[in-house]
């Protein structure tokens, strides 16, 4: 007997529940997004599970048709971890946001990327407090001036990316909630990785951090100062693909392509390197330093998945020893008998 | 090489027959004193003696050798009758330095046995110990039988033949030569230490040697050397007929989880973070992958109770243990828990507080902590272990709540229990009752599921991730009745809110009524829970035994309490509840039942005497 999964669709995702994020929210791209790119996935909805925190963009597993869990402020990667190392057959997605996911709940972001699970993990980044309406983040700029930073933000910002390359990361991409292809295709990439995947999210809080991307949304500039990455290509960028970026030594440089400089002196790119030295480089090319930044896939490598192995551990234990069996265990070592 | 396992030959001495003894090792932290302790435990439990233990050490790993801070001690009763503690005064201590000698000798009776390693006396040793003269020539010690014992020199000659052995090597067998020399004071048999031997150190064939060699020279010492004239004999006590082992609070407790896996047909989930006294909760279970039983090792305490809420939302037995200062941590978790309600453990192997307090030491003042310890109303059940070998039934008894009314459940053990150890009658696994647990499938006829829908338990279905039909969210937020989307609505939130308090109330009707040690109306009841159930027991036994109105009740249940309680309190004149914290269960009791209860309450790192508890119900009486 052949039984035929049922063929989805967006609307098939989503739940009963009234979208309550602000008109013009970021955050109702990334849902669209999401909704279209699952049904492509071929799991079942009963197989995919939404485990965010607490702020705006945690809201999501509301209204998604599928299991999820709206759990407690930064530590939606401890539920994913708990879960998945039970329940290696789901899809799990962690959905966090700048505040959530590196300040509050930056050991659990850090620790689980470190374990490999395979998860996906979206942080929605608009580099401001939104739900508790609007203090600085931990990725908001120096100088930022918000409720809590009047004077401006005085502390360095973290750069998702980064955190997650400097945990080795095995999926770690970047993409920006209106740009709703590249967003639909890097979340597909992020799904298909085995292992956990990282995804940045360029995300507009129209209310309380209007226009923080606007250098890498706007039509005008976006094209000088985002970098869109191929693997196996080189870093061109511009309107006319005029510039690229190689290397001087170990630091980047921009330079424009013409008479001293063409395509293959430009870094080329390698999703693929086990080394991730060079992700991290990109990671750390940056609007405010005079570089376009990287969108797309910055990093892809293969590694043991923590479930697995744990599972193999488990395997291994009954192979060696035998299916555990209380009598046994009970009566081992010294024993004596009363009678 | 192995081991010789060769009987000695008996003892050619007199003996004195003995009801029991108690017996102190007492060393520097490396001295291996626990070690010992251990053997002298399990060998006595296999003599057949009834045996209860107190291993009390320091929370450095190796404090400055030879310093007060450094003493390491392990004190065992052993006895041809029913204990419950691990005993009030010696009747032996064994001291291996100054600093041993000073912590432990005031609690040695007058006339007791007091062997010391009499090398280590010397002039830098007494400093360590902030002694200005020596107590073995000073005549401090003259009211007890003293021996002193040239251990250094008498453990090197009898080791000394052995090839490979540095002398750094050969001195760390001079607690196996202690071991010896009290199981010649006692008369008990060295094979199962050998066979330990054997088992720990069979790949260094040199050290199994040694270890043997010290035991024995250790035994022989006692038979030849002139200053003992007589050895001891406590024979085996009359217990039920079964058969038995030997085990430690935390063991008994990873059993019991494993077993309540097994019965409920769940697989077993640990997640914690390593704390004194729990860790060995996580170690125990993570050697037993071939039960199916999952572990991680989580980044902190927050992860490890967030990670076990993830593994219950997947439909595995999800558990996490740890001590107070992580269950301090875990609190918003716990309460997220709680309001998904979804079934878990909470395990908290209560230490000395508040925040790091004192780690090894023993403690009940996380009660009120477990019990209101979450922001909002929060209610869960506690269900408090009163011994190691209890521990076991705990759990499985913590699991079929959790598992019948969708709660986690707080499991109350100390350190004193944890790592404590008893005689424990082995159960039939097959008479163990099973713990049934269900999961609902979406309904034929197509109606939405509704995870807030209850039973009559008050239970909420268990719907596990890959059931098709059954897709829900779950969260912190306040839901809706039935439907469990979220909901705002201020008569909503007092239902529910009201509804979450029921569930836990109700399991009251579903636990034992609180039985009664000795009359069932009277002068006095002897109210406790957890750890102090031993000094509490012998203590009104021995009170009754003189003819005092006075009876004991001990609490298994602290939330909600058994529903006799109140009815119970009425029935006596005075209530005194004995507690290692300064008045928490007292105050639960006073607030529930309008009821004035006398405390003895004590924080010293140290469980009840049982000469504290029967002094208090003596001049209660008086």
């Amino acid at each position: 007997m052949r039984t035929e999964l049922p063929v989805l669709k967006a609307a098939d995702f989503a739940s009963d529940q009234d979208v309550r994020w602000c008109p013009g929210c970021g955050d109702y791209s990334i849902l669209a997004q999401m909704k279209k790119t699952l049904p492509s996935l071929g799991m079942p909805r009963e197989k995919i599970v939404f485990i965010s925190g607490i702020g705006c963009s945690s809201r999501f597993p509301y209204y998604m048709n599928t299991y999820g869990i709206h759990s407690i402020h930064g530590r939606a990667p401890a539920f994913a971890t708990g879960l998945k190392a039970v329940r290696p057959d789901l899809m799990v997605w962690v959905i966090t946001g700048d505040g959530d996911g590196l300040s509050i709940g930056g050991n659990h972001l850090m620790h689980a990327i470190r374990r490999n699970l395979d998860i996906n993990i979206v942080m929605f980044n608009n580099r401001i407090y939104g739900l508790t309406k609007g203090q600085y983040s931990p990725t908001s700029p120096i100088g930022k001036k918000t409720k809590t930073s009047p004077m401006g933000a005085i502390d360095n910002p973290l750069h998702p990316l980064s955190i997650a390359i400097g945990c080795e990361a095995t999926f770690v991409a970047r993409s920006v909630d209106t740009h709703i292809k590249h967003l639909g295709g890097v979340l597909q990439r992020a799904a298909e990785h085995r292992g956990t995947s990282f995804v940045e999210v360029y995300q507009n809080c129209n209310v309380f951090n209007d226009g923080a991307f606007d250098y890498v949304t706007d039509r005008q500039t976006k094209s000088d100062q985002t970098i869109e990455l191929e693997h196996g290509a080189p870093l061109v960028f511009g309107k006319n693909r005029e510039r690229g970026i190689r290397l001087n030594g170990l630091e980047p440089e921009i330079v424009e392509l013409g008479d001293r400089y063409s395509e293959s002196d430009l870094l080329v790119h390698d999703e693929a390197a086990v080394e991730p030295s060079l992700a991290y480089l990109l990671s750390r090319l940056r609007y405010e330093d005079g570089f376009p930044e990287p969108i797309g896939v910055l990093r892809a490598v293969d590694a043991p998945r923590y479930e697995e192995v744990l599972n193999t551990q488990v395997t291994a234990a009954r192979d060696q020893r035998g299916e555990g069996d209380l009598t046994s265990l009970f009566n081992s070592g010294e024993t004596w008998t009363v009678t | 090489m192995p081991v010789s396992i060769e009987p000695l030959p008996t003892s050619s001495k007199s003996t004195v027959v003995l009801d029991g003894a108690t017996v102190r090792l007492a060393g520097d932290s490396g001295d291996g004193m626990q070690v010992v302790g251990g053997q002298f435990t399990a060998t006595s439990a296999l003599h057949g003696n009834d045996v209860a233990t107190f291993p009390d050490f320091p929370a450095e790993i190796r404090a400055p050798r030879g310093t007060l801070a450094g003493v390491s001690g392990f004190q065992v009763q052993f006895a041809s009758t029913d204990i419950f503690t691990p005993g009030d005064t010696l009747n032996a201590l064994v001291a291996m330095n100054p600093a041993a000698l000073v912590t432990n000798v005031s609690d040695l009776e007058k006339g007791g046995i007091l062997i010391v390693n009499s090398e280590s006396f010397e002039p830098k040793d007494l400093k360590l110990a902030r002694l200005e003269t020596n107590p073995l020539e000073d005549g401090s010690l003259d009211e007890y039988r003293l021996f002193k014992v040239r251990l250094d020199t008498l453990n090197r000659e009898a080791v000394k033949d052995i090839e490979g052995l540095t002398s750094s090597l050969q001195d760390r067998c001079k607690n196996f030569f202690a071991l010896g020399l009290i199981y010649w004071l006692f008369g008990r048999d060295l094979a199962a230490t050998l066979r330990f031997v054997e088992a720990k150190f069979g790949t260094k064939p040199e050290i199994v040697a040694a270890n043997e060699k010290a035991l024995r020279a250790g035994w022989y010492y006692g038979e030849t050397t002139e200053a003992f004239d007589h050895s001891y004999q406590v024979e085996p006590a009359q217990l039920e007929p079964g058969t038995y082992r030997n085990i430690m609070g935390n063991q008994a407790l990873a059993w019991g989880l494993i077993t309540a896996a097994k019965l409920s047909g769940k697989e077993l989930f640990c997640g914690s973070y390593p704390i004194t006294p729990a860790s060995p909760v996580l170690e125990e279970l993570s050697a037993f992958k071939h039960f199916n039983v999952r572990t991680v090792q989580a980044e902190d305490e927050i992860a490890s109770m967030c990670s076990a809420i993830g593994a219950a939302f997947g439909g595995a037995m999800a558990v996490t243990s740890s001590s107070g200062p992580g269950i301090a941590l875990k609190g918003e978790a716990m309460g997220l828990g709680m309001i998904l309600e979804l079934p878990m453990l909470i395990i908290n192997i209560q230490r000395g507080g508040p925040s790091t307090g004192l780690p090894t030491k023993t403690e009940q003042s996380d009660l009120l902590q477990v019990m209101f310890g979450r922001n909002g109303e929060s209610p869960l059940p506690i269900i408090a272990a009163r011994s190691p070998g209890d521990c076991f039934e705990v759990a499985q008894e913590a699991w079929r709540v959790a598992t019948r009314y969708m709660t986690p459940v707080i499991l109350l053990s100390d350190g004193y229990i944890a790592n404590g150890s008893e005689p424990w009658l082995i159960p039939s696994v097959d008479e163990l009752p099973q713990i049934p647990v269900e999961h609902p499938v979406a309904s034929a006829d197509g109606e939405p599921f509704m995870p807030y829908q209850r039973n009559e338990w008050l239970a909420r279905p268990w719907a596990l991730p890959g059931t098709p039909g059954l897709m829900h969210r779950v969260g912190g937020l306040e839901k809706e009745d039935v439907t469990g989307n979220v909901s705002y609505d201020p008569e909503n939130h007092q239902h529910m809110t009201n509804l979450r308090a029921e569930r836990v109330a109700r399991i009251a009707d579903d636990i034992p009524v609180q039985e009664v040690q000795g009359p069932s109306k009277g002068k006095l009841l002897v109210l406790s829970w957890g750890g102090t159930y031993g000094a509490c027991t012998t203590a009104v036994r021995r009170c009754q035994a003189d003819g005092l109105s006075v009876s004991h009740a001990h609490l298994r249940y602290l939330n909600p309490f058994p529903r006799n309680l109140g009815e119970l309190l009425e029935a006596y004149d005075e209530v005194l509840v004995p507690e290692l914290n300064m008045g928490q269960l007292r105050l639960l009791v006073q607030a529930r039942y309008v009821r004035k209860v006398v405390g003895l309450n004590k924080v010293k790192g140290k469980p009840f005497t049982v000469s504290e508890v029967a002094d208090k119900i003596r001049q209660l009486l008086g």
